[in-house]
C-alpha cells in the first residue's frame, strides 16, 4: 500500500495537498484498493460550497456505491473532468488523480488532519 | 473504512459486506468452508456472505468475470445447501413441495424449480436432482437452508419420507465457463460430453475424488458443478488450479457469480425473489406448472394468473449516466412505480443496465422510466432483460 509524504489524511481515506488557500483532494491507495474497480465517480458542480464532512462526490465500484466526505471546508474550484469518462484512474493512480480543488474557507482544519505516518498506523489498525 | 462504506451496499448480496467492518473476533465466528486457506492463497477478499467468510473476489471482479465468458472460472460454492429426499413417496412429496413438473424426469436428470408459500410468494428456488423415484437430492440457496428445512419439514405430513440436511458433508465447487468441460475432462476417465444439459452422474472419480457433477450453473456459460467432500474439495481444487492453467482458469469470487448470473437474467433470491414476490411477478412462470394436479401454492398462482398481473420484472438500460442499485425506485412522472431489484455497470455488455420490478403498464419494450440514483432523477428505458445471450451447450 502507497502513502505519499508531504500530503496529509483523512480517516475517511482521502489525501488532502495544500497549495496556499487551494486544496486538491483524492482516495488514497488503500481506499481505491478496497472499493475494487471503479466505474463511476460522481462529482459535485464547480462553485459548490460545502462544510467540512459534507458528502461531495460518490464513487462507485461494480459491487457498490461508495460516498466521499470532504475533508475540509470550502468552495469547489475545479472538478477533474478525466474522471467522468476514465474513473478507472482512481484506481492506477490514485495520487495523481485528485477529485476536486477547493479554495479552502478555514485553513486551521487542516491540523485536524493526519500526517502521512498517522495514516499508516490507522490503515494498519483499520486492516489488521 | 468507515466512511467510504456508509452508504447501504445496495445488491443485497453484498449488504453483509459491511460485517467487513466489523473486528477480527466476529469474522472468526463466520462459518468456513473448507477452502478458506486457498482463497486468502489466491489473494481473495473475505467478507461476510450469509453468515460464511468467502471471498468476494481475488484479482477484481470483471477480470474474474471475463474469465468466465472467455475460459474457466473456479468458484466455491460449499455454501450452498443439499437435503436429501428418500422414500417411497419421494417423488409426491417433491412434486406437492415444487412449482415445476417433476413427474417428467428422467433419472439422473435436474430440474430448476421454485417452492411457494400458499399465497404464491416463494421460499426459496432450488435444484431438484432426481436419482431415481424415491431418492432426490435438493440445492437451496445458503442463507435459505434452516428455513427451507424446516419447510419441508412442516410440509411432509403423511408422506413416507426421509428428509435430510446433509449440507455441512457436502462441499461444492462451480467450474464454468467454454473451457470448462475440457479443464475437467483431464481429471477424469467419465466421458463428460455424455452428461448433457441439465443432467447429472453420481459416483464420478475426479483426481480419484468421488463426486456428484451436474451440467448446471449460474453464469450463463457451459460449465459443471460438482458435489464432493470436505475433504476431497481441496486437492480437487488445486488439481483444477493446475490442469486448467493453459486453458486460462481463474478463481472467481462472489462478485463475479452475481455481475455473471445477472447479466444473462438468472434471478437472485433477496433480489428478484422473495416471500412477497411470485415466480410469475418474476416473469418465470415457465417454471410454474399449473396443469400439473397438486402443489403449494398452486391456487394462489392460479388466481394470479388468471386476474392478470398487476406488475412485473423488466429489464431497463440507463439513458442519462448512472449505475443502477438495488433498491432504487423506478419512478414516472413523478410517482413511484417500482424498485430495481438489481443493477450494475454490467461488465460484458458495458452498459449500465439493471432489473426492475414496476407497475403492469410500465412493461412495454421501450417505455421510458426514470431512476431514481440517490437525489438525481435519470432517465432509463426498458428493454429485454436479458443483457447477454446465454452460452450453454444443449
Amino acid at each position: 500500500m502507497k502513502i505519499l509524504e508531504g500530503l496529509y489524511y483523512s480517516k475517511e481515506h482521502e489525501w488532502v495537498k495544500v497549495e496556499g488557500e487551494k486544496v486538491y483532494i483524492g482516495i488514497t491507495d488503500y481506499a481505491q484498493n478496497a472499493l475494487g474497480e471503479i466505474v463511476y465517480v460522481e462529482m459535485p458542480e464547480v462553485d459548490d460550497e460545502f462544510s467540512v464532512g459534507d458528502v461531495f462526490g460518490v464513487v462507485e465500484s461494480v459491487k457498490a456505491a461508495s460516498d466521499v466526505y470532504l475533508p475540509v471546508s470550502g468552495k469547489v474550484l475545479e472538478i477533474n473532468e478525466l474522471l467522468e469518462d476514465q474513473p478507472q484512474l482512481l484506481n492506477e493512480k490514485p495520487y495523481e488523480n485528485w477529485i476536486l480543488i477547493v479554495e479552502l474557507s478555514d485553513q486551521s482544519e487542516i491540523n485536524q488532519l493526519i500526517d502521512f505516518k498517522e495514516y499508516e498506523e490507522f490503515c494498519k489498525s483499520e486492516s489488521h | 473504512m468507515a466512511c467510504l462504506f456508509t452508504m447501504p451496499l445496495y445488491s443485497s448480496v453484498f449488504y453483509v459486506e459491511n460485517k467487513k467492518l466489523k473486528g477480527e473476533d466476529e469474522m472468526n465466528q463466520l462459518k468456513e468452508t473448507s477452502l478458506l486457506n486457498y482463497h486468502k492463497k489466491y489473494g481473495g477478499k473475505i467478507i461476510d456472505f450469509a453468515g460464511w467468510a468467502l471471498p468476494v473476489q481475488y484479482e477484481g471482479i470483471k477480470a474474474e468475470h471475463e474469465a468466465v465468458r472467455n475460459f474457466a472460472g473456479i468458484f466455491d460454492v460449499s455454501h450452498m445447501g443439499e437435503i436429501e429426499i428418500t422414500g417411497n413417496q419421494a417423488s409426491d412429496f417433491v412434486q406437492n413441495l415444487i412449482t415445476n413438473d417433476v413427474s417428467v424426469l428422467n433419472d439422473d436428470q435436474v430440474l430448476y424449480t421454485f417452492m411457494c408459500y400458499p399465497h404464491g410468494g416463494i421460499v426459496d428456488d432450488l435444484l431438484v436432482y432426481k436419482f431415481d423415484k424415491n431418492h432426490f437430492y435438493l440445492v437451496v440457496n445458503a442463507s435459505n437452508i434452516e428455513k427451507d428445512f424446516k419447510w419441508m419439514k412442516e410440509n411432509d405430513l403423511g408422506y413416507d419420507v426421509k428428509i435430510k440436511n446433509i449440507s455441512d458433508d457436502v462441499s461444492e465447487i462451480a467450474i464454468q465457463g467454454p473451457n470448462a468441460q475440457q479443464i475437467l475432462q483431464k481429471l477424469t476417465d467419465t466421458d463428460l460430453s455424455e452428461i448433457k444439459f441439465f443432467y447429472c452422474k453420481r459416483n464420478v472419480s475426479v483426481a480419484s475424488a468421488n463426486c456428484l457433477i451436474s451440467r448446471t450453473g449460474y453464469t450463463g456459460e457451459d460449465g459443471f458443478e460438482i458435489y464432493l467432500s470436505n475433504e476431497d474439495i481441496k486437492m480437487v481444487w488445486e488439481k483444477l488450479m493446475e490442469v486448467g492453467k493453459e486453458y486460462g482458469i481463474k478463481p472467481a469470487g462472489l462478485g463475479a457469480r452475481d455481475t455473471l448470473r445477472f447479466e444473462v437474467a438468472l434471478p437472485l433470491y433477496g433480489n428478484e425473489l422473495s416471500k412477497d414476490i411470485t415466480p410469475l411477478e418474476a416473469g418465470l412462470g415457465f417454471f410454474v406448472k399449473l396443469d400439473k394436479p397438486n402443489f403449494i401454492g398452486k391456487e394462489a398462482l392460479q388466481k394470479q394468473k388468471s386476474e392478470g398481473l398487476k406488475r412485473k420484472i423488466v429489464g431497463f438500460e440507463m439513458i442519462d449516466r448512472g449505475i443502477p442499485r438495488h433498491g432504487y425506485e423506478v419512478i414516472v412522472d413523478g410517482k413511484k412505480i417500482g424498485f430495481v431489484t438489481t443493477g450494475y455497470a454490467a461488465p460484458t455488455v458495458n452498459k449500465n443496465v439493471g432489473m426492475a420490478m414496476v407497475d403492469m403498464e410500465y412493461t412495454k419494450l421501450g417505455t421510458n422510466i426514470d431512476i431514481k440514483i440517490r437525489n438525481k432523477i435519470l432517465k432509463a428505458q426498458v428493454v429485454k432483460k436479458k443483457f447477454y445471450q446465454k452460452n450453454y451447450k444443449k
